[in-house]
């Protein structure tokens, strides 16, 4: 090694500083648009918290399966269990809706601790059944303690308080719209330092190869549990702005579809780089917007084409913009 | 009597019905060159396997300085300096080598569980890596995916990885299995420079290559350990050749 020589810092070349300043400028665009919307869109704010609450979900289980290759068609459970703990919390304890998501994210997390075990076990196909699993039987169990979720009939009668007292949740979804994106504008940039450090790093080197990970001395299964509660976290926060900015929360929170729904957003905005989450869940809420209006009964059979389409074409072609690829020297 | 870098005793694999690790006690010295050489099927690869903690045995002791690492996990092996290579590369594919040998820096350093600071800018890491890029001659493709890189340079990677985590006992599986003859001279130059004080135990076919390594030779023949000696002993001695070297014309 010469002296006085600059080292390349490790995965970093000149075309990659390129890339890095042309995906900054895109990045500011997409938040300045994003929050641009509060005021450009007035009239499709709901719709837009929607698609920062379906974001940050599918920003949670590209966690686990863009950076773990954890695959989980369960997801919902923490969503669901996030949405419960926010909306009771509103409900008996306390109407702050911060506090609410800080209940989301811890019951959560809890879950997520526990049930890391059962995924750290076994492989793909095994997780998409204990995962499934874990779902529906939190579904059915919130199904039948009525007296603490209403049963089929939700959770009624929620009260927000306003945010940090000043910003009161309005009917056209203005304060939800802001809430949901600046949470998961945070949350996101969290994801992205998870994401650029060591931890992540050897996340990466797990979902590539277990067995040499472990050859490496990563502890693979204390790495899949770390993270795998860093999702549950997230999911669980989801569901609890879910709970806060409608004000309600019933047993659809734990459905199967919502499941496969934020699978098929990743797929659709791909996994791997954290903003896949986030286009997929605006390319899916808008198109199914879009198609329910047009065709109520069949909106499924479009976005099943679509995904068959981007399986034949490639969806790295268009994902493939934000990602750092460097195959040339 | 120095303790051994590594040792079993009556170490045995059972598949079922089907042994393949048989009564094994082995003995590697501390720097020792030592050899691990048997027909196909010998069970050398899961010797190694049960070395390195991918799989347990059915029975039997391993201990790695003295110490009992039987039921150790594998990466906790790892972090008391045994380090492996895999017969058929068991790399990362959708990372670089900069970024594979970045990793293995950062986890030897303790680093691997760090969730704050990028790993690209870490000084410390960023200047091992380049050093290991440079001595293991992957420098004009430490930017590229590691799929995509030249068989040999994806040999030359997987040995560079075990000896990214500063190992006191490292175990090569056929470095040089199925590398063209362009490219085998790489892989054998990093074999033979390898640090002296790293005990190396290698397992391999070709017999050029063994005796022109190693200062000891164990031949394995059906899971079980049928002799141990000098390169010398082993070229002389009548029942290897019957049961492996056959005509003997490499020796």
């Amino acid at each position: 090694m010469t002296e006085g020589r600059a080292v390349p810092a490790a995965g970093e070349t000149p075309t990659g500083m390129e890339w890095r300043r042309r995906r900054t400028v895109l990045e500011v665009l997409f938040w300045v648009a994003a929050f641009a919307a509060i005021v450009l869109l007035p009239r499709r704010l709901l719709l837009l918290n929607e698609i920062a609450i379906l974001g940050l979900f599918a920003l949670s289980l590209d966690l686990i399966l863009g950076y773990a290759g954890i695959v989980s068609l369960g997801h919902a459970a923490f969503f669901g269990v996030g949405a419960y703990a926010a909306g009771l919390m509103l409900l008996h304890v306390h109407t702050d809706p911060l506090l609410a998501l800080v209940a989301a994210a811890i019951t959560a997390g809890v879950l997520g601790l526990i049930t890391a075990f059962l995924v750290m076990r076994g492989t793909d196909l095994t997780r998409i059944m204990v995962t499934l699993g874990v779902a529906l039987l939190l579904g059915e169990a919130a199904n039948k303690a009525r007296d603490l979720t209403g049963g089929a009939d939700g959770l009624q009668g929620i009260t927000a308080a306003p945010v940090f007292g000043l910003f009161r949740f309005d009917l056209a979804g203005r304060t939800a719209y802001v809430l949901s994106l600046s949470v998961l504008l945070v949350l996101f940039l969290v994801a992205r330092r998870l994401a650029a450090s060591p931890f992540g790093m050897t996340l990466r080197t797990i979902r590539d190869n277990p067995l040499r990970a472990a050859a490496i001395g990563v502890p693979v299964n204390r790495r899949l549990l770390t993270v795998y509660t860093i999702a549950a976290i997230y999911a669980g926060i989801a569901g609890g702005l879910l709970a806060v900015t409608t004000q309600f929360v019933s047993l659809d929170v734990f459905e199967f579809a919502r499941s496969a729904d934020v699978m098929l957003v990743l797929i659709l905005g791909g996994t791997g780089y954290l903003y896949g989450g986030i286009l997929g869940a605006i390319v899916f809420k808008v198109l199914s917007d879009v198609l329910s209006t047009l065709t109520p009964q069949y909106w499924h059979f479009w976005i099943g084409l679509l995904l068959v389409v981007l399986m034949v074409v490639g969806r790295d072609r268009i994902s493939g913009w934000f990602k750092r690829r460097e195959t040339r020297p | 009597m120095t303790v051994p870098a590594l040792e079993t005793q009556q170490l045995e694999k059972h598949f079922g019905g089907l042994v393949a690790t048989r009564d094994v006690t082995f003995r590697l010295n501390p720097g020792a060159r030592h050899a691990l050489i048997g027909p196909n099927g010998a069970g050398k690869t899961t010797f190694v396997n049960l070395l390195s903690g991918v799989l347990p045995p059915t029975r039997g002791q391993i201990k790695l300085n003295g110490e009992d690492i039987t039921r150790l996990r594998p990466d906790l092996r790892v972090k008391k300096g045994l380090a492996r290579t895999f017969q058929i590369n068991q790399l990362f594919k959708e990372l670089t080598p900069r970024e594979t040998l970045g990793i293995a820096v950062a986890q030897r350093l303790g680093m691997g569980g760090r969730m704050w600071g990028r790993f690209a800018r870490d000084p410390e890491i960023a200047l091992e890596t380049e050093a290991l890029l440079a001595s293991f001659k992957l420098g004009d493709v430490a930017d590229m995916r590691t799929a995509s890189l030249a068989y040999g340079k994806q040999r030359l990677l997987e040995i560079a990885v075990a000896i990214a985590g500063k190992p006191k006992v490292l175990l090569l599986d056929e470095p040089a299995a199925g590398v063209p003859e362009a490219e085998r001279h790489d892989i054998l130059g990093v074999v033979a420079a390898l640090p002296a004080d790293v005990a190396v135990l290698l397992i391999e076919h070709d017999m050029d290559l063994v005796f022109a390594f190693a200062d000891r030779i164990t031949v394995l023949v059906e899971g079980a350990q049928l002799v141990d000696g000098t390169p010398a002993e082993i070229a002389a001695d009548p029942r290897v050749k019957a049961v492996y070297l056959g005509s003997g014309d490499h020796v």
